[in-house]
This record gives C-alpha cells, sequence and structure tokens, in this order.
C-alpha cells in the first residue's frame, strides 16, 4: 500500500481552490511513498469536475455520480468502498467545513488514525510527520504517526494548486448508496449577512476584534472610523457577541475584503480570520502582544494598548476620543 | 429526553511563555471551559427549558483540576456532570480523536442519550473532529459547524432542523434524524453567565468520576497514536515595520503612513 486517495471539494457547482491543493499536497506524498495519485470527487457535476482535477502527476480520478449537493452520509459510504477497493496508504481531505463534517467519521470507520488541519506533511520510513499548530497558531507541534493507513486532512492555502494538463484515467465508481443510511437530508441553501453595508467595497477598514473586551468600548473605534473616513468591520467574536451585524464579519465564514489598508485593533489572526483579509493591499496590526499571529502577514506592525493608541490616533486627525 | 455535552478544560497560553521539551511550561497556562463548549451547553439549557422533563448530562475527560470547568456547566444549567479519569488516560500525552471519541462513546452507551452537542473544536489543540468521530463511533447521526437549531421541532417532531454554516456566508439548512451529535458553532446563542445562585446550586448537583474500568475500556484502548515530537514558537515571516514609541508617538507615525497610503485626507 502506497497510494493516496485526495478527496476533491465543491458546492453548488465550483470546485474549491482547496481541492487543486490537495493534488499537490498528495503528489508529494505518493511520491515520497512511491504511489500513484488517486482522487475521488463525489456528487454534482462529477465529469466536469474530473476534467478541472486532471492536472500533471494525477493517475486515476474516481467519480461518484450521486445527489448533487455534498451529504456527508454519502461521503462516508462512497470513501469507505473506495478505501475498500483501492487500499490507499493515505486518504487526504480538506479541513474545510464540509471536510469537518465526513473526514472524522471516514477515518473512524476505517479505523485510521486521524490528524486534522495539517500545514505540512512528511513523509519517510513508514512514519508520517504532520505540522500542525496549537493555541491559536502560536505555537508549531509535529505529530508523527507511526503506522498507517492514514487520513489527514490539511489546512487551504498551505499547497500551491497543482498545474499542467494531466493525462490521468477518470473511471466512474460505483457504489451501492444505502439510502436507509442516509439520515439527514440537506433542505437547501441560504446566503446570509446582507444588509446595509458591503465591507468589500472598502478602501479602508478599521477592524476590530475580542481586544476591545466591551460593547461600550466599540465607541472608540466608531469614532475613530468616524474621523478618518473608513469603514468598521470585525472578527467573530464581535458578531457572535451580537455587539456588530453578520454582514461586518471578515473571514472564512464572513466577508473577503481586499482594502487599501486594513487596520486590525485586538485581532489576534486566527487563521479563520486571516483567510478573509490576508489579500489587503496593506496591513496594519495594533496589539498588546508582539507574538500575535497577526504580525506575520502585517507591514506596519504596533505593538501596544489599543485603549492608549486608539484615543491618540483620533485626537491625530483632530477628533475627540469618547471616554470609555 | 436527555441531552448530553461535551466539554472540555482548555489550556490558554499568555503572551509570554516557554516551551519545554514538548510543551508550554505549565506556569504560562491558565485553564477555562472551551469557547464553544459553552455555546454547547448554553444550547443544551435552551433545549431544557424549551421542553418538559429535559435532562442535561455534562461530560468531559479530565483531571480533578477540570471539575472547576465542569462545574461551570453545572452552574448554566446541566443537571449533572460525568467525569471520565484514569492514570492510563493521564500517562498519555496528546489523546487522539479516536480514544477521545471511545471514552465519550462509553458514556454515551451508558446514558444513551436523545441528542449529544459537541464544540466544533478546541481552542487548545483545535481537532475539530470529537464530535462527529463520536457519532459515528456510536452509530449517531450528526452535523458539523451548526450555527442554528430549531429547539421546538426537536422538542415535538424528534428531528433537529439545523443550519451548518459553510464558508463565504452561505448555511446549509438540514434535517437530521435523532440519536444525533451536533458540533456546535460559536454565535449559535448568547451563551449566559453563571449566576451566584446557579453557582450554590452546581455544588450540590450530582458529579460522577468514571475510570476506564467502570466505563469497561481497556487499557490498551487508550494508548495514543499520535506521538508529539516537537514544539516550538513558529518562525515568524513577519516583514513588519514596527511604528515605536510611546503611544502618542506611535499614533503619530501611524497616521503619517494611513496619510501616505491615501486613504485619509490631511
Ligand atoms: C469553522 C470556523 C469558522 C470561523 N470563521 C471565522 C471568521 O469568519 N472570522 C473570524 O474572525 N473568525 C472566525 N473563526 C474564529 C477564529 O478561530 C478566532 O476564534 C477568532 O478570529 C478570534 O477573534 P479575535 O482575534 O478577535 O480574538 P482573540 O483571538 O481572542 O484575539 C484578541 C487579540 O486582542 C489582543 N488584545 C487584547 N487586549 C488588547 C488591548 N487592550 N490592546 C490591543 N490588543 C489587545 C490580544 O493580544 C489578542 O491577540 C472561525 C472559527 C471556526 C472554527
Amino acid at each position: 500500500m502506497t497510494d493516496v486517495l485526495v478527496v476533491a471539494d465543491h458546492r453548488r457547482g465550483d470546485l474549491r481552490d482547496v481541492s487543486l491543493e490537495l493534488l499537490s499536497a498528495g503528489g508529494d506524498l505518493a511520491d515520497a511513498a512511491g504511489g500513484d495519485l488517486h482522487a475521488a470527487v463525489i456528487s454534482g457535476n462529477v465529469e466536469s469536475f474530473a476534467e478541472d482535477l486532471d492536472r500533471e502527476g494525477v493517475d486515476q480520478i474516481h467519480t461518484v455520480a450521486y445527489g448533487e449537493e455534498f451529504n456527508h452520509d454519502v461521503y462516508v459510504q462512497a470513501l469507505t468502498a473506495l478505501a475498500a477497493d483501492l487500499a490507499p496508504e493515505f486518504i487526504v481531505v480538506p479541513n474545510s467545513v464540509n471536510g469537518l463534517d465526513y473526514a472524522p467519521a471516514v477515518a473512524t470507520r476505517l479505523d485510521r488514525p486521524y490528524v486534522s488541519d495539517a500545514v505540512d506533511l512528511d513523509y519517510s520510513e513508514g512514519t508520517l510527520e504532520v505540522t500542525r499548530e496549537m493555541y491559536g497558531s502560536k505555537v508549531e507541534t509535529t505529530v508523527d504517526v507511526a503506522e498507517g493507513p492514514f487520513a489527514v486532512s490539511i489546512r487551504g492555502g498551505e499547497w500551491p494548486p497543482a498545474e499542467g494538463i494531466g493525462d490521468a484515467e477518470v473511471s466512474e465508481f460505483d457504489v451501492d448508496v444505502d439510502e436507509d443510511a442516509v439520515r439527514s437530508n440537506v433542505k437547501g441553501f441560504e446566503e446570509v449577512g446582507g444588509g446595509d453595508v458591503d465591507i468589500s467595497d472598502a478602501e479602508f477598514l478599521v477592524s476590530i476584534g475580542r481586544g476591545i473586551e466591551e460593547e461600550e468600548n466599540l465607541e472608540l473605534v466608531e469614532k475613530l472610523a468616524d474621523v478618518t473616513g473608513a469603514t468598521l468591520s470585525s472578527s467573530r467574536p464581535i458578531v457572535d457577541n451580537g455587539w456588530l451585524a453578520k454582514n461586518r464579519q471578515v473571514g472564512q465564514s464572513g466577508k473577503q475584503v481586499t482594502p487599501d489598508v486594513y487596520l486590525a485593533i485586538g485581532i489576534s489572526g486566527a487563521v479563520q480570520h486571516v483567510a478573509g483579509m490576508k489579500a489587503s493591499e496593506t496591513i496594519i496590526a495594533v496589539n498588546t502582544d508582539p507574538n500575535a499571529p497577526i504580525f506575520d502577514i502585517a507591514d506596519y506592525g504596533v505593538v501596544g494598548d489599543l485603549f492608549d493608541v486608539v484615543p491618540a490616533l483620533i485626537e491625530e486627525f483632530g477628533g475627540e476620543p469618547p471616554s470609555v | 429526553m436527555k441531552v448530553l455535552v461535551t466539554v472540555k478544560e482548555v489550556a490558554t497560553v499568555e503572551d509570554d511563555f516557554e516551551i519545554s521539551g514538548t510543551e508550554i511550561e505549565e506556569t504560562y497556562l491558565d485553564y477555562d471551559l472551551n469557547e464553544w463548549d459553552d455555546y454547547a451547553v448554553e444550547e443544551a439549557v435552551q433545549l431544557a427549558e424549551a421542553g418538559d422533563d429535559v435532562e442535561v448530562v455534562a461530560v468531559t475527560i479530565g483531571p480533578e483540576r477540570s471539575e472547576e470547568t465542569i462545574r461551570m456547566a453545572l452552574a448554566k444549567g446541566a443537571d449533572r456532570a460525568v467525569r471520565v479519569w484514569d492514570d492510563a488516560i493521564a500517562d498519555v500525552e496528546l489523546l487522539d480523536v479516536e480514544t477521545k471519541a471511545r471514552l465519550l462513546g462509553a458514556v454515551v452507551e451508558a446514558e444513551n442519550p436523545d441528542l449529544v452537542f459537541s464544540g466544533v473544536q478546541a481552542n487548545d489543540d483545535s481537532f475539530g473532529a470529537t464530535g462527529v468521530a463520536l457519532a459515528e463511533t456510536v452509530g449517531f447521526e450528526w452535523a458539523a459547524v451548526v450555527n442554528a437549531l430549531d429547539t421546538e421541532k426537536v422538542v415535538d417532531e424528534s428531528v433537529a432542523s439545523v443550519r451548518r454554516e459553510l464558508e463565504g456566508g452561505i448555511e446549509e439548512l438540514t434535517d437530521v434524524e435523532l440519536p444525533a451529535v451536533l458540533a456546535i458553532q460559536t454565535g449559535i446563542n448568547e451563551p449566559r453567565y453563571a449566576s451566584l445562585r446557579g453557582i450554590r446550586q452546581a455544588q450540590s448537583k450530582p458529579l460522577d468520576v468514571q475510570s476506564l474500568a467502570d466505563l469497561g475500556v481497556g487499557a490498551e484502548d487508550v494508548a495514543s497514536s499520535l506521538d508529539v515530537t516537537a514544539m516550538y514558537e513558529p518562525e515568524t515571516e513577519s516583514e513588519a515595520q514596527y511604528l515605536d514609541g510611546d503611544a502618542s508617538e506611535q499614533a503619530g507615525k501611524l497616521a503619517d503612513v494611513l496619510r501616505e497610503k491615501g486613504v485619509v485626507g490631511e
């Protein structure tokens, strides 16, 4: 057993970016183990997805034409059957929201050790070495899994997308889906977070995180946005707390923004936040913690207390800081 | 109806810390209820308030210290608690998902709940896998990253009508048959603070400690297949230019940058 099986991610007719990144991660493992690279694509328009997945280095693509959208019960059944047929040493899946919904179940059913959210993978002499972060990206760890077969999920944006045109063999894989075991039913989708402002249009975002501590203190950054003509956005906890509307949230489950300047105040820079703002032209971070991961992607850093820096900044632009 | 909530006491790291070996030194760690589990507890308590005769049981895997955390769940309204611990568990550095699912699975099988709420992930190791692995272990249905649940429908029709929060502001509407595990996302509700009365009552609520033997799990079943071989501070890729000085000097420099970038006028 030396082969690699990667599982493509798609939603509402589109292949998601991480699918091509999975091919790169899987390709490296296949090279290290001396095996073949297989890709599986389950549900939806599998033929057109298979065409997109046919990149350099891919040996075989298995399509499972069953249903339109993701259903974890179907995925678990299909992947169990595929694993029985192909006996891959590695199953590599995305750490996407849908990945979170099927990967642990697949690993459990196949009795494979599971490591999630890899940012790097290395395989030698039968041991899989997984690099992953802990404590909100403050530390990195190396986790060894001594014995395969393995199951691992990868973080999006860490591997380059696979390129080139491949000559993979595309074959339909028949799964006899046991419908009685499909016990959840996807009824539809809804887009959320419309409303009065579109933060993805803004040139200048003043973005606030949990460092603000209390709802009353928001006045401070509202004033800053006011005197600088910026639009106010935030990290997730501010929206979870109900202090700002959902349409202000930047990140994986919020909006993707690319302003000229993104001023992150009291935001640590968690991966799901960074996913939504890393493409900003200029990133400035204000944070008391010099080790906060946000500084890794910042162009300018202010190590300091927002309750001192923000009032001083308001004064710089001729405003009167509110007393909070 | 019975609802189980899995809670984890997580370590948070102070701004400045040191690593020794493959662990952060104890003095730099603080312990708290996992953020996601706080929402899971609240969801369970709200379900109990919406229905008649709903029992909420909080379950944790953790050393004695974690009783403080699980008492928080009791103070917020859980009826009783189970803490799983054993010397054999203490010996394992990083519990793998399999082991956690097996231990919690043994509790689920003993308690036989209709619903299990877990958090999407834990703040410390961010594995994001326990809830779904648990569901598969005990043969329950599941849904991960749930940010809405129709409580009335659960109580009246025994179906969990949920929203799953996907990427990019899209939500998936799904009906899940019971029994099921729901991995709860932050923001699904507003977790309450424990009242003084709640905290007092929590002291007298039952808290059972269960060993491997109590659960019928063998010591060999908790041997982790994962081995942490290194822990380090990631090399910073930072190319940030730091704006130094006291707060007003920093603000002055920051204002200059903003003017230079042309996003704020004079
Ligand atoms: C499936 C999933 C989806 C998610 N989607 C998103 C998303 O779309 N967007 C998002 O943002 N998050 C998202 N998250 C949550 C994410 O993991 C983090 O929990 C969140 O981004 C943390 O927000 P924060 O940086 O404001 O808070 P924290 O991580 O708590 O950081 C607060 C920061 O403020 C600093 N600070 C404290 N006091 C001060 C002060 N006085 N002055 C200056 N600095 C101070 C601290 O040093 C710290 O760095 C998601 C998580 C999951 C699991």
